[in-house]
């Protein structure tokens, strides 16, 4: 199992869009820092490239988290509520790291 | 576990050296090893003595100093990322006849052998990515 960390935002950069394709069935998606935007994908109403893959990925056990803290710095909480991207503290991030085989940081 | 971590990002640039700095705090508080630390490319402004802040404010380089001491870390700067952005050590400002020299202690200057070795003797290699 790959952990993916991605730590720009899908609205500025093309990190997530690049990520998603590599995404192996059974890995886990981490969103961090700036990445954190990407929460808002898969819940807004209009279906995006973006959208479609993180829902496609979710069939097969593929796992969305984002940082808690990260969330909280830019005020996005709201946002957690009915979003696929569960979230996770710094410990819960060395967790999936030590649960991981590798980590694939995308920046 | 044995956790190795790069850090690619300087302070005040991007969220590189602060994440970092979080996830090592975390590692540590969940009782992992850190095999080492590989501050690398713009990471190496990390260490250095010289970056002077207000006294109330969050001191980026002392912190890591603090945690390296505290848990007798291995921090190694890039000696060919160092030099090229003007981090020295004693011996490198000598050799090169330099006025000054600017490593804070507890952070040492080595190769890329030294992330090789991080790579194969630790169980996971984390890399904290700059935004540019």
């Amino acid at each position: 199992m790959i952990l993916h960390t991605v730590n720009k935002s899908p609205y500025s950069s093309q990190c997530l869009s690049d990520c998603l394709p590599r995404v192996a069935p059974g890995d886990a998606v981490l969103l961090i820092e700036d990445g954190v935007y990407g929460i808002n994908c898969a819940v807004s109403l209009s279906m995006t490239p973006v959208n479609e893959t993180i829902l496609r990925l979710r069939e097969t056990q593929v796992r969305f988290y984002v940082l808690r803290e990260d969330i909280k710095a830019r005020g996005l909480d709201d946002h957690l509520k009915g979003s696929l991207f569960k979230p996770v503290d710094y410990e819960g991030f060395v967790d999936l790291v030590g649960n991981a085989d590798k980590v694939l940081s995308w920046y | 576990m044995k956790f190795s971590i790069i850090i690619l990002g300087a302070p005040y640039t991007d969220e590189a050296a602060e994440t970092a700095f979080r996830f090592a705090q975390a590692t540590l508080k969940k009782d992992h090893e850190i095999y080492r630390l590989f501050f690398y490319h713009d990471g190496v402004h990390n260490a250095s003595s010289l970056m002077t802040l207000p006294q109330d404010e969050v001191q980026p380089t002392s912190r890591w100093q603090q945690l390296i001491e505290e848990h007798q870390l291995d921090a190694v700067v890039c000696i060919a990322s160092a030099l090229r952005r003007g981090i020295l050590n004693k011996g490198e400002a000598r050799r090169f006849s330099k006025p000054a020299d600017n490593l804070l202690a507890g952070f040492k200057l080595a190769g890329l052998g030294e992330l090789v070795d991080a790579a194969l003797q630790s169980d996971k290699l984390i890399t904290f990515g700059p935004c540019s």
